[in-house]
């Protein structure tokens, strides 16, 4: 099969000329994935209030009249949607993935771009019906995030009139959206890579994007008809999921359906999910790693593995959100066992990047720090995952603040932590500009140690039994005066940490005009996306000639080498050696 | 004596090093390839409507419906069960075939029979859907709504909408899929290039709208 580039069908580059064919009605995918990547910050930020909301009712409760119970169950399942679906999967695999496929794998565009960018439209409509819900009758759902029947559709839960309806219109638009750009990045991986780009020469953000969006393309279906059916139970009156119900003394129309089936279709979406935002995040933090510590990634193919291997089993282990939920006892055993093994790939990577930091040449600069504080958060909050994976300490655990801190922690702060990496380690390419690096470190500083003071105290809540998704503590004899108090020093630290994120913001946007120019390799790195010919690269990335591949991404501190890196993309007889070194040797993974 | 076993460590190895090669992964063009991702995926958002189907058939309280005396059609003072999905599901598959003939034709390069399957093909499947709304319009009349059923479960007549409504919308999209194409052929469209794999990707499309009739069919009229 001979080579096929977009290169050689130089016919089908459309160089836009216009503003509007340039920035808005975009078909590049550089340009796209800025578009996904500003509105998934821009909506984040909107959930990022919402939790701060959540958080001055927790902390001080009966002290602002302006949030009633209505109003806190609809931060809270408004957060908890926008966070996880809006902002961390857009945002990683439309925002990363658009960014860095095509230019990590040597590639002018995704192998769709017209799709690609209907793709983003439909995203920005999803947002838009989401946002749309503040706006209607009632509200927003307040049904939690999980939207479990019965009582998301019913009279009595915030926004079960126009809220839930316009929620799963909204999550059918998105999943809509993400289908479109996710067949254009397998494709586009599969099919587009340039010469000499083997699949085992990728960097490890390709994989992790790839795997991710594959288990997208394959558990947001179960979403999709969960969503489906939901509305057909609360628009025509069916009962899939709605068993006999008496509501305030009166006999409702359903019968016979089973509020367990959505449990089980949403999360076998659900699971996966946790991992379609996870493995971008494994591969991000890989290669920023790799590139501050000046040294090659370690164990490159078990991270490959790794990465498939749980994409693999996060399918058969979606029932341990369930424990409670009434199903067979038995099931218990089998997603506990599941559960459990998924850890030993996942350990595996840690294991690997704390290899990879050994003995390295660390550069602290403001990504690395990002990169270094997602292995602390990560290997924490997967810690309490273990306890949280076997039944018998998951029951008692179950629904408190133990849950909260640990999903916090291993899909909140770390996957937030590796976006921080990677706007820090990418934000030069994007916008050929460097950004404040002392802002950086006290954005670093505040966020890692704010986070920490938000979610550690929580475990204790969680294991004094204070419930989660209670507008009020109230008295209660169990819960001491002390869990009070904690409550309201989390709250501070919730404050703090969103504010502190506004350094963030004005950094990025005081950089993006006056930022320092940064030249094309500011990292000295080797990946193909740092060897562009312009910086930001043009449309087309490549000028006239695809770049050829002739190593892994990851040739850094080679012994006898002039500079401590080799691109990729620099055939082997043009590596410098330092005098007597003797002649480059080629590294075989 | 030389060792003339297979080591097939080697050749496992060997279909790997092939398939993460430097090269398209698969040797197909990027919209075939395309086409059978997006297949795989809705290959999943059917299944989940087939298991939420056996799910709801086991929790819901009341008896559920027999199939072949609600499908069944009363012709010239009989009452023959399942005579009319016999026939739609004759024709569907019938369609399948034609669909293949155009793919050859595209092969073949003769545009006037491509035009000529792949609109026949269409037909086939406007009238398969034509008969669905007949269908409907039967069961709608004894008083099956997507909320209630005459004959037992009122979850028989939300799943039966649903389901075979969701894969009627699939046939229809598919008929005006294949009415484009077919027109872009015979305009030439395809000449510039000489490039007609699009008629074989709308052909992956339609067989695998036909193999999912065969398991709704097999679920919910046979089962």
């Amino acid at each position: 099969m001979t080579h096929i580039a977009i290169a050689d069908q130089p016919a089908e580059m459309h160089h836009p000329h216009s503003f509007v064919t340039k920035y808005i009605w975009s078909q590049d995918h550089k340009v796209i994935a800025i578009q996904y990547g500003a509105t998934a910050i821009s909506v984040g930020l909107i959930a990022l209030v919402l939790s701060g909301l959540m958080r001055l009712q927790l902390g001080f409760p009966d002290t602002f009249s302006f949030i009633d119970p209505s109003d806190y169950y609809q931060y809270v399942t408004m957060h908890g949607m926008i966070m996880v679906i809006y902002l961390l999967t857009a945002l990683f695999l439309g925002g990363f993935g658009n960014y860095l496929i095509p230019l990590q794998i040597g590639a002018r565009d995704m192998v769709f771009p017209f799709l690609n960018m209907l793709s983003y439209w439909f995203y920005l409509l999803s947002v838009l019906i989401l946002l749309a819900s503040f706006f209607v009758g009632g509200g927003p759902t307040g049904a939690g995030w999980t939207l479990y029947p019965p009582q998301a559709i019913l009279r009595g839960t915030p926004g079960a009139d126009m809220g839930i309806v316009l929620m799963l219109v909204s999550l059918a638009v998105f999943i809509i959206a993400f289908t479109m750009g996710g067949l254009n990045y397998v494709t586009t991986i599969l099919q587009a890579r340039t010469r000499g780009m083997t699949l085992m020469r990728m960097p490890l953000s390709v994989w992790g994007i790839f795997v991710a969006t594959v288990l997208g393309l394959f558990a947001f279906p179960a979403l999709f008809v969960s969503a489906v059916m939901m509305a057909f139970d609360k628009l025509l009156g069916t009962s899939f999921f709605m068993p006999a119900v008496v509501s305030i003394g009166e006999t409702l129309d359903y019968s016979g359906g089973s509020p367990v089936l959505f449990q089980h279709l949403f999360w076998f979406f659900g699971h996966p999910e946790v991992y379609i935002v996870a493995l971008p995040a494994f591969g991000l933090v890989s290669d920023v790693l790799s590139t501050h510590a000046r040294k090659n990634i370690f164990g490159y193919r078990m991270m490959v593995w790794a990465i498939v291997a749980i994409g693999g089993l996060s399918f058969i282990v979606w029932a341990h959100h369930m424990y409670v939920s009434g199903m067979n006892p038995y099931f218990g055993f089998f997603f506990a066992f599941t559960t459990l093994i998924i850890a030993v790939p996942t350990a595996l990577k840690v294991y690997n990047w704390v290899l990879t930091l050994w003995q390295g040449n660390i550069r602290l600069t403001v990504p690395m720090l990002f990169a270094m504080g997602f292995i602390f958060t990560f290997v924490h909050g997967g810690l309490t995952g273990i306890f949280l994976g076997n039944v018998t300490v998951d029951l008692p655990l179950s629904d408190t603040y133990f849950v909260v801190a640990h999903f916090h922690m291993v899909m909140g702060v770390s996957p937030v932590m590796v976006l921080f990496a990677a706007i820090y380690h990418w934000f030069p390419k994007i916008t050929g500009r460097m950004f404040n690096v002392t802002l950086g470190k006290i954005h670093f500083w505040a966020t890692f140690l704010g986070t920490y003071a938000i979610y550690l105290p929580m475990h204790y809540l969680g294991f004094l039994g204070v419930p989660r998704r209670y507008y009020a503590i109230g008295n209660t004899d169990f819960i001491p005066d002390s869990a009070t108090a904690l409550n309201a020093n989390i709250t501070i630290a919730a404050i703090f940490v969103g504010v502190v994120q506004l350094i963030f913001i004005v950094n990025i946007l005081w950089s993006l005009f006056k930022g320092k120019p940064a030249g094309g390799n500011p990292w000295d790195a080797t990946s193909l996306e740092w060897q562009t010919p312009e910086t930001p690269p043009g449309h087309g990335n490549w000028g006239p000639r695809l770049p050829t591949v002739y190593r892994w991404a990851y040739e850094y501190s080679v012994p006898g080498a002039k500079q401590d890196f080799v691109p990729q993309n620099v055939p082997p007889e043009d590596v410098e050696m330092e005098p007597g070194a003797g002649p480059y040797r080629e590294h075989t993974v | 004596m030389a060792d003339l076993s297979i080591d097939d460590s080697r050749s496992v190895q060997s279909v790997v090093r092939d398939w993460s090669d430097d090269k398209q992964t698969f040797h197909v063009p990027w919209g075939k390839a395309m086409m059978w991702i997006f297949l795989v995926s809705d290959t999943f958002i059917f299944t989940c409507f087939l298991v939420g189907y056996m799910n709801v058939r086991m929790t819901t309280t009341d008896p559920w419906p027999y199939p072949s005396e609600v499908f069944a059609l009363t012709l010239f003072g009989q009452s023959i069960p399942l005579i009319l999905i016999a026939i739609m599901t004759f024709i569907l598959i019938t369609s399948s075939g034609t669909m293949a003939l155009a793919v050859r034709y595209a092969h073949l390069r003769d545009k006037k029979k491509i035009f000529m399957f792949m609109a026949i093909t269409a037909l086939f499947g406007a009238t398969f859907v034509g008969m669905q709304a007949f269908e409907w319009t039967k069961l709608i009349s004894e008083g099956v709504r997507p909320w209630a059923n005459p004959f037992g479960a009122p979850q028989f007549g939300s799943i039966f909408f649903m389901v075979t409504g969701f894969h009627g919308l699939h046939v229809s999209i598919g008929v005006i899929y294949l009415l484009v194409v077919a027109t872009k052929v015979y305009k030439g469209h395809y000449d510039r290039k000489n490039n007609y794999d699009i008629v074989e990707i709308t052909g992956l499309y339609w067989h695998f709208v036909d193999l999912v009739w065969v398991f709704i069919f097999a679920f919910f009229y046979l089962w």
